[in-house]
């Protein structure tokens, strides 16, 4: 089909293009092409993966209200992509901290996750998306069956612990991190809201035949 | 819950050992509370109201440290001054129009010489000395930064404390026009910050006015500002309004702002953690090696020293405290 072509060989491309676009300013500042990170790069870099890996959080958990309000099916190939780079990002900060934060001393990391509740939560967020991005494909998807779907309702969770962690970690201006906690709550709500109706209206949908088969 | 009382300070104990030990000199600057000119040295501190403009009869100093130095602009473009934004950029973006004179200091509380005095007024009797100190922020990073400033004990003495002064509290501008960050009602304004008596009349807290020889910028804290070194940043309050002389303790702003994570004291100590992250070793920024990637792969954190590296001149003033509990 047509349109299923054209996403497929320009619009996902030029996506894929537009979502590399943070990674890229951190290359290109810390050559300072593009501009500079600052007095502290390494915090810099570590807080920009950190916060485009939350804005990917929400821009995936944004496909289905927004597919579902608008009638754009077609958003939803846009998904998995978009969800990967979340996932991209969260492993981009990650091994910010890992390397250049702790400069890989065993110690300091340890206690930092076991002894430091918000980089727990944090890590714990990493590891939900690990296993979603390593169950990402068609025929992995295929074989889980259902199981597939309750894992990938993970990202519920891994939106939570992320914006918990980011808010827990500042010292104590915390309006960046509650502007992610509304959004995250409109998303999450929406859902809420939208199987509550549903369950409402089923009954009389299946009178009339007319229930309309939903992925999530 | 108990609340250990501080370590007691009797008057006779004011006198620290340093200037005990260094009788020449106390006697030297004790003298320059009453009179501008010392034998020696020229007394007669100026500071320019022009921006960057160059201070004269800068005194070196035996505190200095000879460690690499932060550039200007990493200590002009990273730093907190929440009065004008909570972001370590915003200090600089948003304290350009800031106006720093006319100003004026009001002294109150238990000393014999109180009342509002002009900035001019309170730096003249004093020289100028150049303290190049290691900056250590509550947050683990850490800089090398040359203050220009006069010793606090000399200013305390200037205002002659009765011994009912325990405490010597300080209070930021509170002015919300002239300083945006206070539209926030992040922390309670003004910012307010104190020092034991004993504390303020050690050899290493200066007042400072300058940085680089220059007229000290809006964003460090213009037109004058508190240094002392064994403590996080935040102790070192700027932009100061009001010296008090107080019997009491006051709560001071991060204490208002969070009890739990940060103290009274807020000595620099790596063995006691803030409750969100390690104390133990800090990132001393600027100090990575020249070059975009090792700006960034090389940079190493280094372990923080108890008291920031100055117990030798501090440590005699905590004898006795649980530095745990009085973190």
């Amino acid at each position: 089909m047509n349109v299923i072509r054209q996403i497929r060989f320009l619009w996902k491309p030029l996506v894929f293009v537009a979502c590399l676009i943070p990674a890229a300013l951190v290359v290109g500042d810390t050559f300072a092409i593009t501009g500079t990170l600052g007095a502290n790069p390494i915090e810099e870099i570590q807080d920009r993966f950190g916060n485009w890996a939350l804005r990917f959080i929400l821009i995936t958990l944004a496909v289905t209200p927004l597919r579902q309000i608008s009638g754009w099916n077609w958003l939803v190939r846009f998904r998995r992509m978009l969800g990967l780079f979340a996932f991209f990002y969260v492993l981009m900060h990650f091994l910010t901290w890992l390397f250049l934060d702790q400069e890989l001393l065993l110690s300091a990391i340890s206690e930092d996750i076991f002894e430091r509740p918000f980089i727990t939560i944090g890590f714990t967020a990493f590891l939900i998306l690990i296993a979603m991005a390593a169950t990402s494909t068609i025929a992995i998807r295929r074989r889980m069956g259902r199981r597939w779907q309750q894992l990938h309702y993970g990202i519920y969770v891994a939106g939570i612990l992320g914006v918990w962690h980011y808010w827990w970690q500042v010292k104590l201006d915390a309006s960046d991190p509650a502007i992610y906690a509304a959004l995250l709550a409109a998303l999450l709500g929406y859902r809420l809201w939208r199987r509550k109706r549903k369950v409402a209206a089923q009954p009389e949908r299946n009178r009339h035949g007319n229930r309309r088969l939903e992925t999530h | 819950m108990l609340i250990r009382k501080p370590a007691d300070i009797r008057p006779s104990e004011i006198t620290s050992r340093e200037i005990y030990l260094n009788r020449r000199k106390f006697i030297q600057s004790t003298a320059l509370a009453g009179s501008s000119l010392i034998a020696g040295r020229a007394a007669g501190a100026i500071i320019p109201e022009e921006r960057r403009a160059r201070l004269t009869g800068i005194e070196n100093s035996e505190f200095s440290t000879s460690e690499a130095q932060n550039s200007y602009a990493d200590i002009t473009t990273y730093n907190n001054y929440y009065e004008f934004g909570t972001n370590k950029g915003d200090p600089f973006r948003n304290s350009q129009e800031f106006e720093p004179r006319p100003w004026s200091i009001t002294v109150s509380g238990h000393a014999d010489r109180t009342g509002t005095f002009n900035l001019e007024d309170i730096v003249k009797p004093h020289v100028l000395e150049e303290r190049i100190y290691r900056l250590r922020c509550v947050e683990a990073w850490s800089m090398v930064i040359p203050w220009v400033g006069i010793p606090l004990a000399d200013i305390v003495k200037q205002f002659a404390p009765r011994s009912a002064a325990k405490y010597v509290v300080f209070r930021t501008l509170n002015d919300r026009a002239r300083m945006p960050g206070q539209r926030s009602r992040v922390l309670q304004w003004p910012y307010i910050e104190a020092l034991t008596i004993a504390e303020a009349v050690n050899p290493l807290a200066i007042l400072a006015v300058g940085l680089y020889g220059e007229v000290l910028p809006n964003q460090n804290g213009a037109p004058i500002r508190l240094i002392v070194p064994w403590k996080y940043g935040f102790k070192s309050i700027k932009g100061i309004v009001s010296i008090d002389f107080s019997e009491t303790r006051p709560r001071t702003s991060w204490e208002i702002a969070a009890p739990h994570e940060y103290g009274f004291y807020a000595n620099v100590n790596p063995n006691v953690d803030h409750p969100r992250w390690s104390q133990a070793r800090e990132r001393r920024i600027g100090s990575a090696p020249q070059g975009a990637l090792q700006s960034i792969f090389g940079a190493k954190k280094q372990p923080t020293l108890m008291f920031n590296g100055y117990g030798e001149q501090v440590a005699h003033l905590y004898d006795g405290l649980d530095l745990r509990r009085n973190f």
